[in-house]
């Protein structure tokens, strides 16, 4: 159903109601507050200002502090700031899930809910003790799943640690909640598993409503048999049920969770197939897959070196093809025979020259054994698996059995940390956890494609690298900071997205134009402490029903909301705010809808505007055709937007901006139907 | 809504309303603000004073295997620094010498880590030099190399290299010594008692992860060597 939005007009001039009513008051902070800049005119929506970011950064250099540190934010404004109930003060907040009007935070102690239906004072409904780290929170209708890893979680929720190397008390996996009631939520079952759960992805299959699955990545080490039967840290070729280059799949049936179980170990990872040079350049990379399939369509040979296909020169594999032919006591030219039997033996070739057999006790067998994080994407049946040195793309169809379906490395990445799609699924981001989230690889001499996100688009289901984001305000040596968690804000026809940075803050950019992100709001602190680094900032960002919600690791609840802005107009946020979710795990994205409204055609106008995909004067025809369209009903309102709707179309041949014309000319028609 | 409730709400609208007062929303300021403590139920004041307290006292207990690891690693860290300090003089390739930065930058960071955690639990804080743990053996101090770490003469030939040779000695070299870290996290999390301290267990995860993925890199890279020569 339609959603009934102040107009444009009202909405800009609310913005000014508070400012004169708390002039007197606010004067003083304000004129202290405000970054000298140059002053110009409020902009009308479209925001056809210069859009440059405020010079010098005001995030570089705030002053410190645990709960009192200076701020910069830039075209948004906080809308609380809710430090953590008693038992989680000082101990690391975690990821966030959202299910109705509840956030739910999870911490190294445990969890905590709260009610965020007034975002400017979010009340505490439930403070879990629980101590796993890291936490990781998802919700499934009643269910809540909690991620535990480290070696100190206990079955009982007690806080003592489990110092045994192998106990019966220790919980590392899965642990599940009935939140039927929020303040009392019931732990009804508990899921084992070798490696603990780092992180872990829900997933719910459209065709089997009874049961969700979710996806356990982890990537600490394997657990002792006599603690957890069946747990093995050899490599697959000595032990088949070996815990390394898998993920775990938990099925559980949503009426009876307590029978939640694990039902596959795909070994996602196998023969892959993925950057073949050393370079590892995106380039390179491309460079070298066409020639390895060039090599081998002509009968060359190839062969998989630590999870790599490198092309092996005939300088090589020459010789070895003579001595096979000699060996069998032939002559001439080797035939196909010979070939079959040197790509046979191949494996044990390379392996050897490799000082032994894969995996034979020299160290581990290289390549990832694990992924930090996989993101779903239902709608389009994708899943990015973001795991050590590579981004997977995994087929998802059948969601007990994701399939690799492509694989990308990268020189500049050192360690792959999760992945968002955008809403079209025609591009995917993956994020680079550099030195894990403690360290602060934001300084000014830290390299901004290290510990950056790397932007892909989707080409026949295959990922094509295109630029990296990474936060541009440089940061301390006291702030831990990189490339973290974040979500798609529903801003229709662009890819607009929130993400954490520890304590880099929060980062709101712009990735429509994929070789071109850029930052269009922000928020930041100073660091916890300035005399030396303190675990803060960050951990996670995610657009809930029209707010920014952060965890922050050390500070507790911030709430943001957007602004409008040059980037974003009042139509685009409400647009994006007409979009409601019941719930939101960020690992598992949903596909945004819009519902037909003003705003939303008010905002691809907007989009036009500022692309100059139609001229000035069709854009002030078409705004007021709205207008009056807005103020008639019924009928005669839907004769007046079709009416829009049809010129509309008959420009989309001519504009410079097809598409979104299109998109224009779509809103229009859809809002036509909507009017009864 | 409760008085302080209230009170903490119309903070928040004062807050909005400096930021609407700067330049009535103009995109191209951005607002800097040192906020008081905001007035809560919880006060934000009282919350960063636990904060600290916890930080000081209620850590969960470590071992001295934690100890060891965090002392040991400072060592061993601090050689694959000094062997990456030769790429860029003995004619590494393009390629080695970015590895071998990036292992300065990440290593250099975890070394002021674990020194900091040390300082923190008042344990005596190795400098960032290459050597081993001191051991005392009947009666005698002895210098252990942790696993994986190049012997001295290893390290010459390292420095003795040049080019190619540079390259591919680093690569196996580099390979061994992450190895042996990998070795020294194993040991860690097999001790009993070890890796309870959060910061222990997710600094030693991390350098699991990390290291096994670029042991991975490193092999990748270490095979091109090889095959290089095979082409024309």
């Amino acid at each position: 159903m339609a959603f009934v939005h102040p107009s444009r007009r009202q909405a800009t001039r609310s913005h000014f109601v508070p400012a004169l009513r708390f002039s007197l008051a606010a004067g003083a902070l304000a004129a202290a507050a405000c970054i000298p800049s140059t002053t110009t005119a409020q902009t009308n929506n479209a925001g056809s200002a210069s859009a440059t970011a405020p010079s010098p950064d005001p995030r570089v250099g705030l002053r410190s502090g645990m709960m009192d540190a200076a701020e910069a934010y830039w075209n948004l404004k906080v809308l609380s700031k809710t430090p953590p109930s008693e038992k989680f003060v000082g101990i690391t907040n975690s990821d966030l899930a959202f299910t109705g009007k509840y956030a739910i935070q999870g911490s190294y102690n445990g969890y905590q809910i709260w009610d965020i239906s007034n975002p400017g004072n979010p009340r505490l409904e439930t403070a879990y003790f629980c101590p796993a780290s890291q936490s990781d929170v998802s919700v499934y209708k009643n269910l809540l799943f909690v991620s535990g890893e480290g070696l100190s979680g206990r079955i009982d929720c007690g806080g003592e640690g489990v110092k045994d190397t192998v106990s019966s008390e220790r919980l590392r996996g899965l642990r599940i909640f009935d939140i039927s009631d929020i303040k009392h939520p019931v732990n009804v079952g508990n899921v084992q598993t070798c490696r603990g759960s780092h992180t872990h992805t829900v997933l719910a299959d459209p065709k089997d409503p009874d049961n969700v699955y979710v996806y356990i990545s982890g990537s600490a080490g394997v657990r002792s048999p006599s603690e957890l039967p069946g747990c093995s840290h050899e490599t697959p070729d000595k032990d088949p049920n070996s815990a390394l280059f898998r993920i775990e799949v938990i099925k559980v049936p949503v009426a009876h969770p307590e029978q939640a179980a694990i039902v596959s170990s795909p070994r996602i990872f196998n023969d892959l197939v993925a950057p073949p040079r050393h370079g590892e350049a995106p380039a390179d990379i491309e460079a070298a897959a066409r020639a390895a399939a060039a090599a081998r369509a002509r009968g060359g040979f190839t062969a998989n070196v630590m999870g790599s296909e490198m092309v092996l020169p005939p300088a090589f594999t020459t010789p070895m093809l003579d001595s096979i032919v000699q060996a069998r006591g032939g002559t001439g030219a080797p035939t196909a025979a010979d070939s079959a039997a040197l790509r046979a033996g191949l494996p044990g070739i390379i392996a050897k020259m490799m000082g032994g057999p894969a995996g034979s006790g020299n160290g581990p067998r290289p390549g990832p054994t694990q992924c930090h994080d996989i993101t779903v994407y239902p709608a389009i049946g994708l899943a990015g698996g973001a795991c050590e040195g590579y981004g997977l793309l995994l087929d998802i169809s059948d969601p007990a059995h994701p399939v690799r379906i492509g694989a990308v490395a990268d020189s500049n990445f050192s360690y792959w940390h999760s992945a968002t799609f955008n809403n079209d699924g025609t591009k995917v981001l993956f994020t680079d956890e550099w030195g894990g989230g403690g360290q602060p690889k934001c300084r000014a001499t830290d390299k901004p494609e290290w510990g950056a996100d790397a932007i892909f688009t989707l080409e026949n289901r295959k990922m094509v690298f295109q630029s990296y984001y990474k936060l541009p305000a440089a940061q301390t040596a006291e702030e831990n900071c990189v490339a973290h968690n974040g979500s798609m804000i529903p801003i229709p026809g662009r890819d607009v997205m929130v993400q954490a940075w520890y304590q880099g803050g929060i980062s709101v950019f712009d990735w429509t134009d994929v070789k071109n992100p850029h930052e269009i709001a922000y928020f930041d602190r100073g660091p916890v402490d300035s005399t030396h680094m303190v675990m803060g900032g960050s951990w996670s960002v995610y657009w809930y029903n029209g707010v920014l919600v952060s965890s922050e690791i050390a500070r507790g609840l911030d709430i943001f909301q957007l602004t409008p802005s040059a980037f974003l107009s009042q139509n685009e946020l409400d647009a994006a705010r007409s979009v409601h979710l019941d719930y939101l795990n960020a690992q598992g994205q949903p596909h945004y809808v819009w519902p037909a409204s003003f705003s939303l055609a008010r905002a691809y106008v907007d989009q036009l505007e500022r692309s100059n995909g139609l001229p000035s004067a069709r854009i002030a025809a078409v705004r007021n055709s709205l207008d009056s369209a807005e103020e008639a009903s019924g009928a005669q309102r839907r004769a007046a937007l079709d009416a829009v709707a049809t010129q509309i179309e008959g420009e989309a041949s001519s504009s410079s901006d097809a598409a979104k014309v299109q998109k224009l000319a779509g809103a229009v028609r859809e809002l036509a139907s909507a009017s009864r | 809504m409760t008085a302080t409730n209230y009170l903490r709400y119309s903070t928040a609208l004062l807050m909005a309303a400096a930021l609407a007062a700067c330049g009535g929303g103009n995109h191209q300021s951005a607002v800097v603000s040192s906020p008081a403590p905001a007035g809560a139920a919880f006060e934000q004041g009282e919350a960063a004073a636990i904060a600290r307290a916890r930080a000081d006292s209620a850590r969960r207990p470590y071992t001295e295997a934690d100890v060891a690891f965090m002392t040991g690693m400072i060592g061993h860290h601090a050689q694959a620094i000094e062997m990456s300090r030769m790429a860029p003089t003995h004619g590494a390739s393009a390629t080695v010498q970015t590895l071998a930065e990036r292992i300065i930058n990440a290593q250099e960071d975890e070394i002021a880590t674990m020194q900091r955690w040390l300082r923190d639990r008042l344990q005596p804080v190795p400098d960032g030099k290459p050597h081993g743990m001191k051991m005392m053996h009947d009666g005698m101090e002895h210098e252990m190399l942790m696993p994986g770490m190049l012997t001295d003469a290893q390290m010459k030939q390292l420095d003795e290299s040049r080019g190619k040779e540079f390259d591919r000695l680093f690569l196996t070299y580099m390979i061994q010594h992450h190895r042996g870290a990998l070795t020294m996290v194993n040991e860690l999390f097999s001790s009993y008692g070890a890796g309870q301290d959060e910061l222990v267990f997710k600094f030693a995860s991390d350098v699991n992860v990390d290291q096994t993925t670029e042991i991975a890199r490193m092999e990748r890279m270490l095979f091109a060597l090889a095959m290089e020569k095979y082409s024309p």
